[in-house]
Parts: C-alpha cells; sequence; structure tokens
C-alpha cells in the first residue's frame, strides 16, 4: 500500500521534474521562458494523439518533444532576435498554447488513450517493496533521472556548461570574450522546450492516459516555482518536484478518504503549497541574489 | 545573411500608432491560414468570425457585453504592467469580487431596495482588491514574484466559487443543480438601452474607467510616478516615489477594477453565480491591454476587437462548423504579433548580406575636412 | 626611450584608415597608429574621443566599417575576440568582464581556448600572477573580490596566453596611487621581455612617467603623434582639447565666511544591504557654509552607500545621525530632505539621476515635484507641461546643454550634457546642501571646467557642499579639504593646505589613520 503511495508519487513528480530541469537551463542562460503551461498542454495533446493514431506511445513522445522544441523557437526567435518583453512573450506563448490545443484537442475529449507500458525488469521488479518502485516504472520516470543527472554534470563539469552559465550570470561580459551568447540561448531554450513537451506527453500518455481541456492545471506554472524554490541547482529541483507531488497525492487520497474537508480545499493545496514555498525562499534576499543568475529575464542587444 | 536590429534614437511615433493596427493584419492572415488548413473557406471563415457579428443592433450589444470585462480589467493592468507590477490573477480578482459583491442577494435575498446594487459593486470592487492585495503584499514585503502568486491564486479562486454553489451558496430551490439562488431584480445591473439589446451598465463603468485612468496617467502626477517607477525603480526612488505603496496601489486599483467587472457580469449577464462565470476574461484582457499599447484609450478599441473574436467564435461554430476554441488561438497568435511589431517601434531592422570586410569598397573614403 | 621611427625594428601592430560607424554616428574616423616591439604606445584622448571603440576593433569585438590591420607585417582580419588572442593581442578592460557568480579560475578559464583541466589552468595563473607581482588566489569567487584584485585577474589571464601586445583600458582609474606604482612596475618588466604595451589614458602625468610615444585622438581622428617625455602636460592637453581649457578657478575662502554646520553626519552606521554591498561604519563628518568638503576614494568603498545614507534613499533609525541645515533629518525620506534644502547628484546619470526615456522637462519634475510643487503642479495633481518645459530650457541655456531637439529624451543626450543638465537642475533650486557623487566621470574637459566652477559658485555663495569622487586631480583642485573613504571608514578630513597626493593616496590604500601627521584637527 505504501509502495503504491510512493510509486504514484513518483508519477506526479516525474512531469514537474522534467519540466523545471528543462526551464532551469533556460534560466541559467538568463532568459526566462513563462510559456511552460503553454509548451507543456501542447506536449500533452500532441503526445496523445499521436499515440491514439499511430497506436505507439513512443511515437507520441517523440511527436510531443518535437513539438515542444517549435514552440520555443518561436519563442525564442521572439525574444532572442527581435528582443520582445520576456514577460509578456511567454505569456502569449502560455495563452496561445492553452488556446490551441484546446482547438486540436476536441475530438479527442473522451477518448481512451494508449498508456505506456512499464518497464518491468524481471527478478529485480519483484523485489519486495521497493522493486517496482526502483525497477518497474514507466520509461520515462528512469529517463527524468538521468536528465537530472546529465544535467548537473553539463552545467558544473563541461565547459560549454561553464559558458552557459557565464552567460547567465553576465551577457555583456560573455559577449564581449567572444561568447556567442544568442546561440546559446537558442539551445538552452529549446531544450527547455523539448522538456516541457515530454513532462506534457507524460501526463496524457502515463499519468491519466487521456485528453482532458486545460489538463496541465498550472502544473507549468508549478513548474517555474520549483526552479525558484531550487536556487537553480538541479538536485534541489528533485527534492523539490518530489515534495509537491507528495501533496498532490496526499491531498488526492484524503479526497478519496471522505475526510470531512471540502474536495476543493484540498485540490487548493498543492497550489497554497507554492506560494508559501515561494514566500519562504524569497524572504531569504541573500541567498535569492547569489544564486539568481544576474541576467535573467533582460533583454540583450549586441553591438556589432 | 542576418538580422541587425539598430535601436532607434527615439521611439518612433509612426509605428507606435501601426503596430496593433499591422498585428491585426498579421493574424487575420495567419487566421485565413489556420481556417485553410481546418478545411474551411478561409474568406467566408473571417467574414463570419468578423463581419457578422457587427452587422445587427443585438450582435453589437453583445458585443458590448463581452467587452465590458475586458476594457475594465484592461484598463486596470495597464496600470500595473506601467508599472512593472505583473498582475496575472486578474481572473482570480474577478471571481472573488463577483462572490463579494453577490454576499447580499444571495445571503440576504429578503432585503431588497435601491441600495442593494450600489452597495453590491462597492462590495464586488472591495473584494477584488483585497484579493489582489495578497500578492501585492507578498512582492512588496517578501519580493515573492507576484507572477507565480497571482496566477496560484486564481486556482485557488476559481475551486473557491466551485465549493460555494455547490455547498453553502447552492440554490435551495434550485433542484440540486451547482449555481446559486437568482438575483432579485434590485440586483439586477440594468441593462442602458433594454429595447435594442443586452448591453448592461458594466459598459458605461468600463469606458468611465477608461477615461479617468487615462487622464491619470496622461496628465497627473501620479501617472508620472506610475511611469517612472515602472521605467527605472532607481530613479523612481530618487525622485522619492515608494516602491511599496506604488505596488499596493497597482494592485489594489486593478483588483478593483477587477472585481467590478466580475460583479457587473454576474449581475447583469448572468444573474446568478455559476461554477463558471468566465470564459477567460482575466487572461483575455492581458492580451487587451498589451493590443492597446497600456494606453486606456487604446484599451477600449482593442477590447471591442477581442470582445469580437468571442462573438466571432460563437458565431462560426454555429455558421461553420469550427469550434468556438478558434477564438483562444486567435487571441494568443494575436498577442504573438502585437509584440513582435511593439519592437518595431524601438529598432529598425536591418537585413545585413555579407559582413562588410572588402576593404576595396571603401577606399578613396573622404575624410572629414 | 626608444622612438619608433628611427629603431629600424618593423612595427608590431599598424592600423591604417581605421573606420567605425555607428548608424549616423561616426565613432572613429580613419585613424593611423603604428606600435614596435618592446614598447609602451599611449593612446590619448578624453572621454568620447573614440578610444575604447578603436581598441576594440583591434580586439575583435566590434567590426570595423572601414581600414585595415598590419600585424607582424601581415594584413590580417580580426573577426573575434579568439582570433585576436590567437594572433597574440590581449586585451584588459576598464570596465571588468568578469563573471561574478564564478571563480577567478573558472573566468579565467573561459577566456582560454585549451583543453588543459581547470586545476592546471589555475595552478598556472597561480605562477604567473606571482611571477608578475600580482598574487591571486584562482579558487576565489570574484563576487567577494575588491576592484584593485578584479583587475589582476584580468591582466594574469591576458598574461597566460603569452601576448605580444596588450592593450589596457584606463587601468589606474580603479586604484590606488600605490597600487597603480605597482602596475606600472609590472608593465615595465613586460616592456623588457620584448612586449608592447598599448595604454589608454588621459591621465597625462602617467603617460609623460611610463610610455614611449603615444597617439593623441580627438572626437574619432588622430591630431597628433608625439613622444611624451618631450611634450609638458600642458601641451598633451591642448593636444586633446584643442584649445585652452581653464581650469577650475579656485578662490582661496573668503575671511569673513561663515561656519555654520549645513551638513552633519554623526556616527552614520549602514549594514550591507545585500552581499555585494559595502556596510559603513562610524561616518562623522560635518560640511560648512561656504564650503566644499571632497570625499576620495577608489570605487567600491561605500561610496553609493553613503550617498544613499545622506540623500535618503536609505533612511537612518535615529533622527540624530544627520543634520540638514540645523534640522534632524535621520528619519526623513529624500522628498523631506530637499524640503529642508538638500539636492543630490547621484552617480548614475540613467536610471537613477534622470529616467532615460522621459523628456528632460519630466526629468526636472523628477527631483522637484514636492519642492516646487506649486510651479509644476496645479490642482488634483495636474501636471503643468508648459511650465516644466520653459524651465527646463531656462536650465540648458544657463548650463549650456548641447541637445538634438527642444525637449529630447534624457537617454538621446551625450553623458556630459546629460550631467550638465541634471546638476543644472539642482542649482537652479539655490540648494543649501549639494551632494554629488561623481560630478565629472566620462565628461569633456569642456562641460567639466563648467560643472566644477559651478560647484565652487554654489559654494563661495553659501551653501555647503559635499563632492565624492575618485578623480583626485579634481578633488584637489575643488575641495577646502578632504577626507577618504576605505572599506566603509572615513577618515577626518585633511585641509587642503597640508593635503599631498601622497597623504591621500596612502589613506586611500588603508593605511593606518592613527598615523601622525594625517589626522590634525582642522583649525
Amino acid at each position: 500500500m505504501l509502495e503504491s503511495i510512493l510509486i504514484t508519487i513518483a508519477t506526479a513528480a516525474t512531469p514537474l521534474l522534467i519540466a523545471a530541469m528543462g526551464e532551469l537551463v533556460v534560466e541559467r542562460s538568463g532568459v526566462l521562458n513563462l510559456g511552460v503551461e503553454g509548451m507543456m498542454v501542447m506536449g500533452a495533446i500532441t503526445g496523445f494523439a499521436v499515440a491514439l493514431s499511430t497506436g505507439s506511445p513512443w511515437l507520441g513522445v517523440l511527436a510531443a518533444v518535437v513539438v515542444g522544441a517549435a514552440f520555443s523557437l518561436l519563442f525564442g526567435f521572439l525574444t532572442l532576435t527581435l528582443v520582445t518583453n520576456q514577460v509578456a512573450t511567454g505569456l502569449a506563448l502560455t495563452l496561445f498554447g492553452l488556446g490551441l490545443s484546446g482547438m486540436l484537442g476536441e475530438g479527442f475529449v473522451g477518448r481512451p488513450g494508449v498508456k505506456m507500458a512499464n518497464l518491468d525488469i524481471p527478478v529485480l521488479s519483484d523485489i519486495p517493496f521497493i522493486g517496482r518502485l526502483l525497477f518497474g516504472q514507466d520509461p520515462i520516470f528512469y529517463l527524468s533521472i538521468l536528465l537530472t543527472i546529465a544535467v548537473a554534470y553539463f552545467l558544473f563539469s563541461t565547459r560549454a556548461g561553464l559558458k552557459l552559465r557565464a552567460v547567465g550570470d553576465n551577457h555583456a561580459s560573455a559577449h564581449a570574450q567572444g561568447i556567442n551568447v544568442i546561440a546559446i540561448r537558442y539551445g538552452a531554450v529549446m531544450f527547455g522546450g523539448a522538456c516541457a513537451g515530454l513532462a506534457g506527453a507524460y501526463l496524457s500518455l502515463v499519468y491519466t492516459p487521456q485528453w482532458v481541456e486545460n489538463m496541465t492545471a498550472g502544473r507549468g506554472w508549478i513548474a517555474l516555482a520549483l526552479v525558484v524554490f531550487a536556487s537553480w541547482r538541479p538536485w534541489r529541483v528533485v527534492a523539490g518536484a518530489y515534495l509537491f507531488g507528495g501533496v498532490t497525492i496526499g491531498q488526492l487520497h484524503a479526497q478519496a478518504q471522505g475526510v470531512g474537508i471540502p474536495s476543493q480545499l484540498l485540490s487548493s493545496l498543492p497550489y497554497l503549497a507554492t506560494i508559501a514555498v515561494l514566500v519562504i525562499i524569497s524572504r531569504n534576499r541573500r541567498l535569492t541574489l547569489m544564486n539568481t543568475p544576474a541576467s535573467l529575464g533582460r533583454p540583450f542587444v549586441p553591438d556589432r | 545573411m542576418r538580422l541587425e536590429l539598430v535601436r532607434r534614437p527615439r521611439q518612433s511615433a509612426l509605428f507606435s500608432v501601426l503596430s496593433p493596427f499591422i498585428a491585426l493584419a498579421l493574424t487575420l492572415i495567419a487566421g485565413a491560414i489556420m481556417f485553410a488548413f481546418l478545411g474551411k473557406n478561409p474568406v467566408t471563415a473571417l467574414y463570419y468570425f468578423f463581419i457578422e457579428p457587427l452587422l445587427e443592433v443585438w450582435s453589437l450589444h453583445e458585443l458590448a457585453v463581452k467587452a465590458a470585462p475586458l476594457i475594465l480589467i484592461g484598463v486596470g493592468l495597464s496600470i500595473c504592467y506601467l508599472s512593472n507590477n505583473w498582475n496575472i490573477g486578474a481572473e482570480g480578482q474577478f471571481i472573488i469580487g463577483a462572490i463579494t459583491g453577490s454576499i447580499l442577494p444571495i445571503l440576504f435575498p429578503e432585503w431588497q431596495n435601491a441600495f442593494v446594487l450600489p452597495l453590491m459593486l462597492l462590495m464586488g470592487m472591495l473584494g477584488g482588491a483585497a484579493y489582489a492585495s495578497i500578492p501585492a503584499f507578498l512582492k512588496a514585503r517578501f519580493s515573492t514574484n507576484e507572477i507565480l502568486t497571482s496566477l496560484m491564486l486564481v486556482y485557488v479562486a476559481q475551486l473557491f466559487l466551485d465549493w460555494l454553489v455547490r455547498g453553502p451558496w447552492r440554490n435551495p430551490e434550485g433542484f440540486n443543480f451547482p449555481e446559486s439562488r437568482n438575483f432579485h431584480a434590485d440586483a439586477i445591473l440594468p441593462e442602458i438601452l433594454p429595447a435594442s439589446g443586452r448591453a448592461h451598465w458594466g459598459f458605461a463603468f468600463a469606458i468611465i474607467a477608461a477615461v479617468l485612468l487615462w487622464f491619470v496617467l496622461a496628465k497627473t502626477l501620479k501617472g508620472f510616478e506610475v511611469k517612472v517607477i515602472g521605467q527605472s525603480p532607481r530613479a523612481g526612488r530618487f525622485g522619492g516615489f515608494s516602491r511599496a505603496r506604488m505596488i499596493m496601489f497597482a494592485f489594489l486599483v486593478s483588483g478593483a477594477l477587477a472585481g467590478l467587472a466580475g460583479i457587473s457580469e454576474v449581475s447583469g449577464a448572468i444573474g446568478q453565480l455559476r461554477p463558471t462565470i468566465s470564459p477567460g476574461y482575466g487572461f483575455t484582457a492581458i492580451i487587451v491591454a498589451f493590443l492597446g499599447r497600456l494606453n486606456p484609450l487604446g484599451i477600449v478599441a482593442a477590447g471591442l476587437v477581442l470582445a469580437l473574436s468571442y462573438l466571432g467564435g460563437e458565431a462560426a461554430q454555429i455558421s461553420i462548423g469550427v469550434s468556438d476554441k478558434v477564438a483562444r488561438a486567435f487571441q494568443g497568435m494575436l498577442l504573438f504579433f502585437v509584440l513582435a511589431c511593439d519592437m518595431l517601434i524601438h529598432y529598425r531592422v536591418r537585413l545585413v548580406r555579407s559582413p562588410v570586410r572588402d576593404a576595396t569598397a571603401f577606399e578613396g573614403v573622404e575624410k572629414n575636412a | 626611450m626608444n622612438t619608433t621611427l628611427d629603431s629600424g625594428r618593423a612595427p608590431l601592430l599598424q592600423a591604417r584608415g581605421l573606420t567605425k560607424h555607428f548608424g549616423a554616428v561616426t565613432a572613429c574616423d580613419a585613424i593611423d597608429l603604428t606600435i614596435a616591439p618592446g614598447e609602451i604606445h599611449a593612446l590619448l584622448g578624453e572621454n568620447g574621443a573614440g578610444k575604447s571603440t578603436f581598441v576594440k576593433m583591434l580586439f575583435g569585438a566590434l567590426e570595423p566599417s572601414a581600414g585595415s590591420i598590419n600585424w607582424q607585417g601581415k594584413r590580417v582580419e580580426i573577426d573575434n575576440p579568439a582570433a585576436a588572442r590567437r594572433l597574440g593581442i590581449g586585451m584588459v578592460f576598464q570596465h571588468f568582464s568578469l563573471f561574478d557568480a564564478l571563480t577567478a579560475a573558472e573566468n579565467i578559464l573561459l577566456s582560454l581556448d585549451t583543453d588543459e583541466p581547470p586545476s592546471t589552468v589555475a595552478e598556472r595563473a597561480r605562477e604567473v600572477s606571482n611571477a608578475y607581482g600580482l598574487p591571486l588566489d584562482p579558487y576565489a569567487h570574484v563576487g567577494d573580490l575588491s576592484v584593485g584584485e578584479r583587475q589582476r585577474i584580468e591582466i594574469v589571464r591576458c598574461l597566460l596566453q603569452d601576448p605580444q601586445l596588450i592593450i589596457l583600458d584606463e587601468p589606474t582609474s580603479v586604484l590606488t596611487p600605490q597600487e597603480a606604482d605597482r602596475l606600472f612596475e609590472t608593465l615595465e618588466r613586460l616592456r623588457a621581455e620584448g612586449r608592447s604595451i598599448l595604454y589608454i589614458s588621459h591621465r597625462l602625468e602617467e603617460v609623460k612617467r611610463i610610455c614611449d610615444s603615444a597617439t593623441v585622438l580627438r572626437q574619432g581622428t588622430v591630431v597628433g603623434h608625439c613622444d611624451p617625455s618631450k611634450e609638458t602636460a600642458a601641451s598633451l592637453a591642448r593636444l586633446m582639447v584643442g584649445d585652452e581649457v581653464e581650469g577650475a578657478r579656485r578662490q582661496p575662502k573668503p575671511v569673513e565666511a561663515g561656519r555654520r554646520p549645513l551638513l552633519r553626519v554623526k556616527n552614520l552606521n549602514r549594514p550591507a544591504a545585500h552581499p555585494f554591498a559595502v556596510t559603513l561604519h562610524g561616518i562623522d563628518l560635518t560640511v560648512h557654509e561656504n564650503e566644499i568638503l571632497g570625499i576620495a576614494g577608489v570605487a567600491g568603498n561605500g561610496q553609493g552607500e553613503l550617498f544613499e545614507a545622506i540623500s535618503g534613499e536609505a533612511t537612518q533609525d535615529q533622527p540624530s545621525v544627520i543634520q540638514l541645515c540645523g534640522t534632524e533629518a535621520g528619519l526623513l525620506d529624500i522628498s523631506k530632505r530637499r524640503r529642508l534644502g538638500a539636492a543630490f547628484v547621484p552617480e548614475e546619470r540613467l536610471g537613477h539621476a534622470a529616467a532615460p526615456n522621459l523628456p528632460l522637462s519630466l526629468n526636472l519634475l523628477l527631483s522637484r515635484h514636492q519642492t516646487d510643487g506649486s510651479a509644476y503642479i496645479g490642482s488634483a495633481g495636474f501636471i503643468r507641461n508648459s511650465a516644466l518645459a520653459r524651465a527646463a530650457a531656462r536650465i540648458c541655456e544657463a548650463m549650456d546643454v548641447r541637445k538634438g531637439a527642444a525637449d529630447p529624451a534624457a537617454s538621446s543626450l551625450s553623458g556630459g550634457n546629460l550631467q550638465k543638465f541634471v546638476i543644472g537642475r539642482e542649482l537652479d533650486r539655490s540648494p543649501s546642501v549639494l551632494v554629488v557623487n561623481q560630478p565629472t566621470w566620462g565628461v569633456d574637459a569642456g562641460a567639466a571646467a563648467r560643472i566644477r566652477n559651478a560647484l565652487i559658485a554654489l559654494a563661495r555663495s553659501g551653501s555647503a557642499v559635499l563632492v565624492i569622487s575618485q578623480d583626485l586631480d579634481e578633488l584637489f583642485e575643488i575641495s577646502d579639504a578632504i577626507c577618504v573613504m576605505h572599506h566603509g571608514h572615513l577618515s577626518r578630513p585633511v585641509p587642503i593646505e597640508e593635503a599631498t597626493f601622497e597623504k591621500i593616496g596612502l589613506l586611500m590604500g588603508g593605511s593606518d589613520a592613527s598615523e601622525p601627521g594625517i589626522l590634525e584637527e582642522t583649525a
């Protein structure tokens, strides 16, 4: 019973983890992309639709990743080449994504989806208690852990990651040193888009294999909050994502048990928790200042 | 070949006026392409979407009904965005304003007289302002990101409304439908011209609010304060303006206007509380604010344009069988184009063909005398 | 010292006709410059002459609009900084391009095009830094280092790539006189190794001291080449500016001048507001009527924090900490302090003293809406635009502000003209107390002289003037006494008759304030 709960917490945490990890890389390069919710929901409908038409959830995942990256490319073109306001453009991306996905998804409401099969490693997944948790989950759960390791390694142990962090710290200096700020940011933004698309596909192919309009229900925004909560450090994102997964699953179980509290109040716990977490983190001004990428959100126009 | 942006020495006045129109034109073109993809004739689709709703008087009234909340909220948002306070939670403030404004007709239905409606409107404004004061306080005191906090509160507000109309405020005479009791006659916001259509006084409030705020922003010291703090916070502090007070001011004003929009919609257009009382007005108003270039008078026009897109969506659904969600896609595209075209106000675009390396091309450059 | 012309060696670098346009503005116009190996070559010119733009083209950070560069006799195209580094050109910027969040070693690693592991780079950096007399700790986070230490990182980073030509852009503007001496030793060592240095400066004494030859720029063109050792500071200045510039006329204080203290700071303590800020400790100062008190100090020792504390942008806990014109003002905000008769001019023009996108008339309102409310603001807060425009025009005329339109945006003015406007805006109020931070930084000589004379005139008319400046020459020109800020502490004032560069330089470097002879009580 506890094992099942832990597994469901993992499935609740995984999309948050993936989306937040992508956005972490984007923000480390100095770009603020508020369009995560829009890219996620587009990933969800794309993954669902393609999986349903082709019968293969993996093709659905691939399509979702491509669509997420394509959407982020649109964002990148506007904010990096045309230097539009990053906050407004990110919002535009979210509104457009929500609207377009609602439109495209109309024909898919209520239809049963294709669920991605779990990785059932023989023998290992039969170990009592931790077997299924560690070895019997869906493949994307494992991907999310690999993603975390890869991002942490990239940022702190490679030269390319050093350049990306430098761009996020001071894009003027980076440019003066000959680092191609725009190219690095395009790369980061598209990586973030791909992650958001993947996270969305996870929702419609693993978490609940169906399509409902606006099925992300604010998870993209929570992922943004997680990046702040984690002070832009990869392993802390994992902690935050699982914390939120825990809150989400906890309140769902409380609703199922028929605890006297109204279900709507329980449903609002993840959102209230997000606010609480943000306040706690931002109270510590020193922490914020030391860790926030200094050029986050600032426009960059190189002089040539 | 690359795109080069050259900053203009002064903002282009020409493009300040032109850019929203260019954006609209581009959206229409993109929309036509979208309709073609969906297998519909683009010209007829655009006609049904944008022209048809303007042809009947009752339809113009519907336009005013839809535009009123967009303009009210949008005008409030312009104060916020101009002062660099990103209030994204107007949808939540709309809902809470609707709830607090409905306290009188729902909890005290027997109390019916001429004071009810003005009190309802006032309570709606206070409720919206109070709800907006939460992200404002958190930003002023703890520097918490107001985008995320105001947005989270939208979900909370929606859930709260859902609980109210299914639970404590459910209509006792209502056969268990999830809705509140119907408002009595004294609690209904009257129509402006009842003979020709449904447009209620909320539209008048919107116009008044727009004119008032335009005046404040353009002509008064307060408007100066808003702009300075938004553009150059350090200069604002140097000028003696308080950042914390401006945060509260901007959020309270926009919260009050959103709350007014909420109670006007409920008491004017709907007549009761339901689980859903807004087709996303709080978010569409963001687009209205930008399309109107954060100028309250421009926002009136932009509100009418976006209201048209709502009507068009409904009309196109009936006449050519396209989903009414097309409207949302249109609105999103419009915002993209508005932002892209706005860039033209600050920068000139140059297509640079090849690096300027050829010395022979520049031999014989004359030195200045 | 050898001159380039008769050494018989092939030149190391030869720039011919180098030009750069930014839209309609020509920053560099057909510049010719030749540097021989083993030479320290000065690039002289005042602010805005085009020096930084020119060297950015040599370093590959900007693309020339026209002209050619020859390196060791061969024509080259320098497309980017990496290419410049490969050729053997290194550059130390005036405004450092360092990353606060990274360590010194990581910063250096970023600019090296090498596959060496980080630990090797760090150790090499340590060795080189010690070898040239500029020791640094490779694992320190740049955000924690002082300005002088940061410059060392920049120089070591440059030296690690074995450059033949090192470009230094105003290196001593951020150093104490003693640190500058150490830098000159390093430069002479480099020259002895056969490397060349392109030394950009507007400080004539330094140039005369260490440079072998000089090229003078004025308004984007070359106006002369010379040997600084054969010129006087005055002749060099004339080349740079073009005509006789009046130095500020510092008149001695009249004997009957009043001694009423108009600005008094008592035991001001201000904890650092954030990790990169400086804590202020026990600051005491008094400025009397008819007096100019100068505060010297290298950037980053708390000047900005002191300014904000006095202006009221950061208020104090106790009313008695700050006294303005006899009234206790510690709890008052900036508007109330202005109403007491004080005026303030901060260091940063665009973004602090003025809002860049607003026209001059509205920027006038920025600092005067509380003090001159009735003149410029009508009932219900209505702004009187015509009254503002008239006042702005009056100020522009009085201070000779050159602008492109009648009421242009602040950002379209050049630095010097905007500074003239900002100071004129405050002088227009005839304030009893004026506090100004870096009055002539980045301002051309003509405007600078005008501003300094205006400050002197204000003081002589009875006001108290507090000038914070990194420019020692300027402070010596206009102050009646000089104190020094170091690490958030303020020394006692040294009357101008007793002040020497050396004394002040020692205080700037943090030498013990209790040393006898430095802190005599003023009469």
